[in-house]
Order: C-alpha cells, then structure tokens, then sequence
C-alpha cells in the first residue's frame, strides 16, 4: 500500500481546520516577538470571545494534552510528570501538560507555545482545573491568576442570582485583570459584535449535529464530531474565520446528505450504517485512529456524543446573546454539560437516544477523569430503564497509553456489537 | 438428524458441545488450551464427538438400560476404558519424544543411556497404575487432562529417584511434554473401542479376584450381577458400538467463542463473543435466569439477560484478572497442593482471614505473610475464596445487581468453597428469594451457548463445508 493510500481521507473542512491550527500555533509561537500577551485557560466554559475582544490569545492545555496524544507525546510527558511526584492517579490531561512544559513547552506541532500572561481558571465542573492551575501558578511564578467561578447546577435551573455572582466575577476580576494584562480598556461593543459572529457559527455547528438524526447519518458525531467542535473551542468562536469554516462544514454535511453518504473515517467512508450509538465519555486519545476503526469495523457510528458538549450545549438552544454579553457568558458556562447535574445529563441522554434513533448507548470511562466518570453508572442504568437499548460501558484513558488495553476493548466492543446484532436478529424471529 | 457444534477457546480450557436438533446436549469434550489453538480446539471437538457417539448409544440401548440398569455402568466403563485407549496412543507418542529428547540432549553416550533406562523404567510403573485409575475410578469423567495424569505420575517416579537425576529428568520432560501436546493425535474411533472392549471384558472376567477387602456385602452383590450381565450384555454391545463408530456425524453448523474465538479456524459469521455464548447457554438452561455470573480463568463477567436469553449489559473486571480461575492456579501452586484440593480445603475453615483479591501476585506473598503468622491454611483458603466473591459481587453490582433467577457458569463454579461464598453473599445482597443455579456442565455453558447460535441464527449452509466435514474423521 502506497504511502498516500494509509493517510487518512480528509474533507475540505477538515484541511481548512487544520489550516487554521497550525497558523493560531505559528501566531503563538511568534506571540512575544509581535508583543501579543497570551491567555492559558479551559475548553468548558471558555470565554474566548472575552478573550479576543482584548486582542488576547488564548492557549488551552486541555487541547495540547489531547494532541500531544495523538502525536504520541504523551507518555514520556506524563513520565516526567510522574517523576517529579505527580501520582499515578492524577488527570493524565494535567501531567501531560506539566510534563510538555517541563521539556520546553514545545506545543503539538513543534513550535514553542509562549508563557502565560494571565492564567484565567474558569472553573466548570470539574476541581482538577483548579489544582492544575495551583500548579501553573507555581510552574509561572508571578503571572496573574484570574479565577471564575462557574455555580453548578445543582438544582437544574440557572437562577438570576447565580448570574449575577457570575457576571460580579467577570467585571471585577476577570474583566479587570484583563485589562491589566492586556493594557487595553474593556469594549463592549467589540464583544457584542464578536458574538453576532458566535450565534452564526453555533447556528451552524447545531445544523451539523443534528443531520446525524437522519438515517443514515452523514457525520459522526463522536469521533468526527471532536473535530468539528475544535475551531470553535480553540480560539475561533466570535471570529469570521469560525464562520466560514461552519458554513464550510454545513455545506459539505448536506451535499453528503443528499448524495446519500455516510460518514467520512480516516478508514474512509462508512459504507453500511449497522449501528447508531449514542457515547458518554471522551474519547482515548493515544490510540483515536485504533479505537475509531474498531467502530468503523463494525459498522458502528456515533450519531450523539455528550463529550461534544463539554464546551456548550448550544443543540438544547443555548446561544452567546449579543444584547447581553456578559450575562450570556455566564450562562453559557452555566450550561456546559460538566456543570449540568446527573438528572440533567441522563434527560439529555434520554433525548439523544430517542431523537437521534439509537441502537445503543455506550459510555467509554476514563481512568482519571473523575468528573466524568462519577455518576456514569448510574446515569448507564437510568438510560437503559427509559430508553430500553442495550447499553455498553468500556474504560480507556485521555492520553496515558499504558491504560489503552486494546484486546480488552476489542473483545468488549465485539460482544457489545455482537450483542446488538443478536437482538435485533433474534428479536426479528420471535 | 442435524448437529451443531459450539467450542469455547478458553485462557485455560478448551470445551466442546454439540447438540442436537432439540437443543439437547450429546457430546461435551474439554482439553487444556496449550500454545497451538488450533489443536486445542480440535482435541476438544474429537472429544465431543467421541462423547456425543456414546450418549448416541446410550440412548439406542435405553430399553436394555430400564430392563438391566447395569448396561449404563457398561458404557460409562467403556467410555472410560476408551479415554485409556486414547491415553496410551498420547503416551506412546510423548515415549518417541523423550527419548528423541535424550538423544538430541545427552552427547555422552553412557549417561544417555542411563537416562533411557530410568525413562523406560518410570513408564513400566506409572502405565499400569494409570490403567487401574482409568478401569476402577472413573479418571476420563473427572476432566483430567492427559498432561495432568501423566506429569503428576512422572513427578512422583522422578522423585522416587536419586536427587541427582532430578534435574536432567525434568529438564528432559519439559523439553518433551509441550511439541508431544501440540501436535495432535488421530484416532481410530473403531479400532480403539473395540480394544477397550476387550479390556472391558478382561476387567469384568476378573471381577471377583480385583475385589477390595473390607467392602460391604451389597458392593459384592452389585458386582456380582455388573459380572453376571455382562456376559449377556456383550453381544448387544459389541453389534451396536460398530454401528455407532460408523455412524455419520453430520455437524451442520458451528461457532467459536472463548478468548481466543480469533485464532480458530473458522469463518467470521462463526465467531461470537464469550459473553453472549455463556448467557445464551446459561438462559438455555435455566430460562428464568436474568443474571449470569461467569468465572473464567482471565475473566469474570456479570451479564444481565432478558426473557430470550439475550444479552442486556455486562460488566467484566479490567485491567487485572485478579480473582479469576487463574488466581487460583496461582495460589494452589504457591500452596503446592492442586488446583481440586483448593475448595475443599477451604471448606473446613473456621473463619475466613481477610486477604486483598486485587492482586494476585501479592495475594501469594500475602499467603505467605500469614502462613508465617500462624494462620491455618484452611482459614487462609476461606478468605482468599471470600475475597474472589467479593470483588465479583462489585461487578454484579456494577452490571445492574441480581435478579429472579442467577446462574453461576464458568470453570470456577466446581470449587464448592466458591459456591458457598457466592451463595451467602448474593443472598446477603440481593435476598433470600433469589434462585441461585449451578449446573453440573457450567464449564460447558459458553460452548453450549455457541451451539445454539449456531443452530439458530446462522445460515445452514456453512461458508467453508470442508470445516463441517473434518469433525468427521473416524
């Protein structure tokens, strides 16, 4: 097999994307030469049109773990972050970052990723952020820390006092540190304006994800869909780039649509949709092509994904609202799916299943992501009581390889699938 | 009449199964797994089909069996007898090996020829009490495996012997005891029941000169009348086990499943996952099951099922086998007792010390630890066996819990101290009300389990026919 045949078949919109990246990566890496202050901060409850109103630039080391797994970079990190005392058990997404900077903070594409200027710890449902950036705040001594604290819904609703607590937050501390960082006064207009461009992308991203409620799905939505949240995540959103690039996605989403088309893989296209799957869980990141194609394989597609809303549930009609920026910012964080409580999730999933016409629901538990993994057995057994599919649950890791047993994961996934296959076989006959 | 096979490739046993077209069970056959797949797999298939013609058998001779219930002693002697047959043909094959081996590995000439000797001298003693063990204890029904018997009495003539042979005959038996096992032995079906009918013969002719002292009077009477019938039965015997031994054996369908269901050389639409066989078989059984437990030897599954004995979720242990069959080979190694004396060893314990089941390398120097502290072996059995149920009980929980009818499969379930635990502790959780099933053949069930989907859901006509036609060969 020629070289060109083992690579992975791309869409448009996926070299487009890639584009993007690698150009936000140069930008980074020349960031001090051109006097551009960066922001180091996390995907859920993101505020990267805050961000980029003050001409910021945001750096996520979440995104830089995951891909630091996907290039295989990630042991050695996590290595040395386990030999300067990081325990076993602790995120792999954290070591994996420590470790980066501790071997120069050489980012996924070989360039150097800049120091912070302001670590700006948006708090989402999730404590390991907090401990992480306890750690940075030690790693960059003397670099401003900007906390924001997101209230989770406990009860299921967002009250007017949590936004207001949030909103206090954003002009008294994370507004204002900002400014000092950046040493440009806070516009209002700039960020209603970006966020005029934020309601467009996210109109489209929704259009995206929901083409997989059709039978066949074009998309994948689990490991697909990781991609086509990434612009939007990784410093985009509010940009006319992002735009562009969902307009770009939409576009080719709904020609694969009426030609009949399934999903594109980096095995190619998915011929025969056998099975559609709703998935809990994020994905492993080491071994991505491997586990895809298990899938793939299989016939198996994602149609739903809730790792896809870890950064906004915008298909449950959430929208950046550029008539009160801040106030939406708050509850866009409110609303991301880490910060929605159990029953929450499980409504969500329930919706997913029965919208999206799931055969399944599968849950892939990372070993060191507590705030995923608390409640999935739970959640695992509400779903199959109200929505009666047969459910899975596997376990992997972020980006820690050792915790990637591919026999083992193959051999429940073969059952799971054979499962499925049983059913409706046998279920056929009775 | 059709029949299906299903083979279970096991991290420890190999199991065949063949049914019928009623579902019902005719032959089961079980090997250990050994590096070739292939040939553990079809070890185990032959001894299906050897078990599936003697249950064929018994059934043509049910009414001599209600007129003269001896008749059923008779074929489970012969079964034995023929497993002995079987037995020697191995051990001749494992003679050419080692002496093959103290050829190639001893250069000089008079120390090769010493350990010739003592090799030939170990199989004069050890082949006749082989012989007894298979004519007067059933050894074939036990599942003992043929490199079990023979290096248990190997081991036991090595030790007899000068300390300083031990080495060069052990090195000369490891050597020799791996390419004798995974190369596989054909058999003649006929000729080989037909000697055992003549050892059958022999035994009951000498019935009364083998007679133990001190038995009952009824034992005698018994073996009075098994003497007495067998005169008459042998005729009817005889006519019919020719007709059994070339009777066609048409194997229309088949799955593979078991760990190591990938290596076997069968089509793809004729490999199922262990988890869906072993519900599937267990449902088959015991049809108000909804909860299987199955204890392999790398795995322990907990499976939810529904009415159609369909597979609902399943939770299995991950990333450490601790707790499994295998753990316990460990242990009985570590104790140097065998891997059946485990249970009921752990049976007469008093109580039940608490040892850590997450790990089973450390549960060995645990072991160790409180040997040394004085524990009683049978307490430190107890608990090892508690803490196994105990960390299946979190996967149970984890699929969902146990509900109406729960069905312990897998090779572990014939440890009684397992069962003891598991009973106590599934009553403990989940109430009294709840069933708990144990079937004599849980060994057999992801084997059984793959031969009903074979007889169900799978096209008859099979992608590879030459596959069907190797089961036959006799």
């Amino acid at each position: 097999m020629s070289k060109a045949q083992q690579e992975a078949i791309k869409e448009r919109s996926m070299v487009l994307q890639k584009d993007m990246l690698a150009k936000q990566f140069t930008e980074l890496s020349q960031a001090k030469e051109l006097g551009k202050k960066v922001v180091y901060t996390f995907v859920p409850g993101n505020l990267t049109e805050l961000i980029l109103s003050f001409d910021l630039l945001p750096v996520y080391p979440e995104i830089n773990a995951l891909q630091s797994g996907m290039r295989k970079k990630s042991a050695a990190y996590i290595r040395d972050a386990e030999k300067i005392g990081y325990s076993e058990d602790v995120c792999t997404y954290v070591k994996c970052d420590i470790g980066m900077m501790l071997n120069g903070n050489i980012g996924p594409t070989g360039e150097k990723l800049p120091e912070p200027d302001l670590l700006l710890l948006s708090y989402t449902g999730c404590y390991t952020f907090m401990k992480w950036f306890e750690n940075l705040e030690r790693l960059y001594p003397g670099v401003p820390v900007a906390m924001l604290h997101t209230p989770y819904q406990e009860d299921g609703i967002i009250t007017q006092d949590q936004v207001d607590y949030m909103v206090k937050q954003l002009r008294e501390e994370v507004i204002p540190k900002m400014e000092m960082v950046s040493g440009k006064k806070f516009d209002m207009d700039r960020l209603s304006a970006m966020m005029e461009n934020s309601v467009k992308s996210e109109d489209l991203l929704v259009k995206v994800l929901e083409s997989a409620k059709s039978v066949p799905t074009p998309i994948d939505a689990y490991f697909a869909g990781v991609y086509y949240i990434g612009p939007i995540f990784t410093a985009f959103r509010g940009t006319s780039e992002a735009v562009e690039y969902y307009q770009e996605l939409w576009n080719e989403v709904q020609q694969r649509a009426a030609a009949g088309l399934g999903p594109v893989t980096p095995e190619g296209e998915l011929k025969e949709e056998k099975f559609r799957l709703v998935m809990e869980g994020p994905p492993n990141w080491t071994n991505f092509r491997e586990f895809w194609k298990i899938f793939y394989d299989m016939g198996a597609v994602i149609v739903a994904s809730t790792y896809t809303k870890v950064g906004g549930t915008y298909d449950t009609g959430f929208r950046h609202d550029p008539t009160q920026p801040l106030e939406s910012l708050a509850k866009y964080c409110m609303n991301c799916y880490t910060n929605l409580n159990l029953p929450q999730r499980i409504d969500l999933i329930e919706n997913y299943v029965k919208e999206y016409k799931a055969d399944g629901f599968l849950i892939n538990s990372i070993k060191s992501c507590n705030s995923f993994s608390a409640g999935q057995l739970m959640i695992m057994r509400e779903i199959e009581k109200r929505t009666g599919v047969p459910v899975g649950f596997i376990e992997s890791d972020l980006v820690d390889p050792r915790y990637f047993s591919y026999a083992n994961i193959k051999n429940r996934l073969e059952s799971y699938f054979q499962m499925l296959e049983q059913r409706k076989i046998i279920l056929a006959q009775q | 009449m059709k029949y299906y096979l299903g083979i279970d490739l096991g991290s420890t046993t190999s199991k065949a199964v063949i049914i019928d077209e009623n579902d019902q069970i005719v032959g089961r056959g079980i090997t250990n797994t050994r590096a070739n797949y292939k040939v553990a797999s079809d070890i185990a298939r032959d001894e299906a089909v050897y078990n599936a013609r003697f249950s064929i058998l018994k059934k043509k001779l049910e009414k001599e069996i209600q007129a003269r219930p001896a008749f059923e002693r008779y074929i489970v002697d012969l079964e034995s007898m023929f497993q002995y047959e079987q037995f020697k043909v191995r051990l001749d094959k494992l003679g050419e090996e080692l002496l093959k081996t103290c050829k190639e590995y001893f250069t000089d000439e008079a120390t090769r020829d010493e350990m010739i000797g003592h090799l030939r001298n170990i199989r004069k003693e050890f082949k006749p009490k082989i012989k007894q063990d298979y004519l007067y204890n059933d050894l074939g029904s036990r599942n003992q495996f043929f490199r079990d018997i023979v290096s248990e009495k190997y081991n036991e003539e090595v030790n007899k012997l000068d300390m300083s042979l031990f080495e060069p005959l052990m090195t000369v038996w490891d050597k020799s005891i791996s390419p004798a096992e995974n190369e596989r032995v054909q058999f003649d079906f006929k000729e080989l029941v037909n000697k055992a009918m003549v050892e059958l013969k022999k035994k009951y002719d000498n019935l009364p000169d083998t007679k133990a002292e001190g038995v009952s009077v009824n034992f005698d009477a018994e073996l009075n009348i098994l003497k007495g019938e067998f005169e008459h039965a042998e005729e009817t015997l005889r006519t019919h086990i020719n007709e059994i031994a070339e009777m066609e054996f048409n194997i229309s369908n088949m799955t593979g499943t078991g760990y190591g269901r990938a290596l076997l050389p069968f089509p793809q639409e004729c490999i199922r996952s262990e988890i869906l066989c072993h519900a599937f078989g267990a449902h088959a059984i015991f049809p108000n099951t909804r909860t299987v437990l199955d204890i392999g030897g790398q795995d322990t599954k907990a499976i939810q099922v529904d009415k159609y004995g369909l597979v609902t979720s399943f939770q299995m242990n991950d990333r450490c086998a601790a707790g499994c069959g295998r753990y316990l080979g460990y242990i009985a190694d570590e104790m140097s007792i065998s891997l059946n004396e485990l249970g009921p060893m752990a049976m007469k314990a008093d109580k039940e010390v608490n040892i850590c089941s997450t790990c089973t390398v450390f549960a060995g120097a645990e072991l160790r630890e409180l040997t040394n502290l004085g524990e009683k072996r049978e307490d430190i059995l107890g608990g090892l066996h508690k803490a196994i149920i105990m960390r299946a009980m979190s996967l149970i929980a984890r699929s969902g819990g146990a509900f109406n009818e729960f069905t312990f499969t897998g090779g572990v379930a014939r440890n009684p101290a397992i069962v003891k635990y598991l009973t106590e502790l599934v009553r403990e959780n989940y109430g009294d009300q709840i069933k708990i099933n144990i079937d004599a053949d849980s060994i057999f069930m992801g084997a059984l389990g793959g031969a009903l989907f074979a007889r169900r859901n799978i096209s008859a006509t099979l992608p590879n026919s030459k596959q069907a036609k190797n089961v036959e060969q006799d």
